[in-house]
């Protein structure tokens, strides 16, 4: 039986944990603390919920004159790529 | 266009990290997308094509912001971040002595248990926000592209090429202070 983790250890793997980047063996020793505790387990799921709010800020789209001029450049790579009459 | 579309918030995004001005930006996303164009017969399918526009980009961005003078040096998003001992949660929380230690002293609460704390969506998003523009360069850039735009750990890897492990150290220390900006404002709401 490998040595429990304590709290102030099981913060730093929680990147590790939800990356997916920890041996099975660790995996399991972090899923058996927080089975177990409540403060670790709200941790976790503060985490994610960060994570979920993240992915919420908003972004400016590109100009409008800045997307015209792509669109012309495509237009005319287009044009280029096509085969020639 | 669709891509054009769909991708050039998040190139902005990460593009204004490197250079000074939203306007710069959306030149270096325009020089971007035409070097794609000019450059699309090279795109071997090694990578993913957004991994190759990224990796365009992030290097279109970089040599501008060095003209700019606003430049991050690869070896410095590398670093660690002269963060040496950081830790993920304020140690002061945890119990320092006797059989329980490293147990939670002061545990983290359920968020979604306190209703009466409901989020003010547009106040957390400043808040979120402004806790980014703290972060040091190389967490702000994984954490964004990351989290906020929603790219894969490998297309982050390759357009900042820095080491996956160090992808993660960034991206946890990044997330961490996030947390803990959302918790406090949590705390005071």
């Amino acid at each position: 039986m490998p040595d429990p983790l304590n709290c102030r250890e099981l913060v730093e793997l929680v990147t590790d944990y939800l990356e997916d980047a920890m041996p099975p063996a660790e995996r399991a020793r972090v899923e058996a603390h927080i089975a177990t505790c409540d403060g670790c387990d709200a941790y976790l799921i503060q985490m994610r919920e960060t994570i979920v709010a993240l992915g919420t800020l908003p972004a400016d789209p590109l100009s409008r004159e800045a997307e015209d001029e792509l669109r012309t450049a495509f237009r005319d790579w287009q044009a280029g790529q096509a085969p020639q009459p | 266009m669709d891509l054009v579309r769909q991708w050039s918030p998040s190139m902005l995004r990460v593009a204004r990290m490197y250079v000074p001005s939203q306007a710069v930006a959306e030149d270096v996303v325009q020089e971007t997308w035409l070097g794609v164009l000019n450059g699309i017969d090279r795109f071997e399918g090694r990578s993913s094509l957004r991994t190759w526009v990224f990796s365009i980009l992030v290097n279109r961005a970089r040599t501008r912001g060095e003209r700019e003078r606003r430049t991050i040096p690869f070896a410095a998003l590398a670093r660690e971040e002269g963060e040496d001992g950081f830790e993920a949660v304020d140690p002061t929380r945890f119990v320092s002595s006797g059989s329980d230690i490293g147990a939670w002293a002061s545990p983290p609460v359920r968020w979604w248990e306190e209703p009466e704390r409901a989020l003010d969506s547009a106040e957390a998003v400043a808040r979120i926000q402004s806790e980014i523009d703290k972060l040091p360069e190389g967490q702000r850039l994984v954490i964004t592209m990351r989290d906020v735009d929603g790219l894969s750990s490998e297309e982050v890897r390759s357009a900042l090429d820095i080491s996956e492990t160090n992808q993660r150290v960034l991206l946890h220390r990044a997330r961490a202070k996030v947390r803990k900006a959302l918790e406090d404002y949590y705390a005071d709401a």
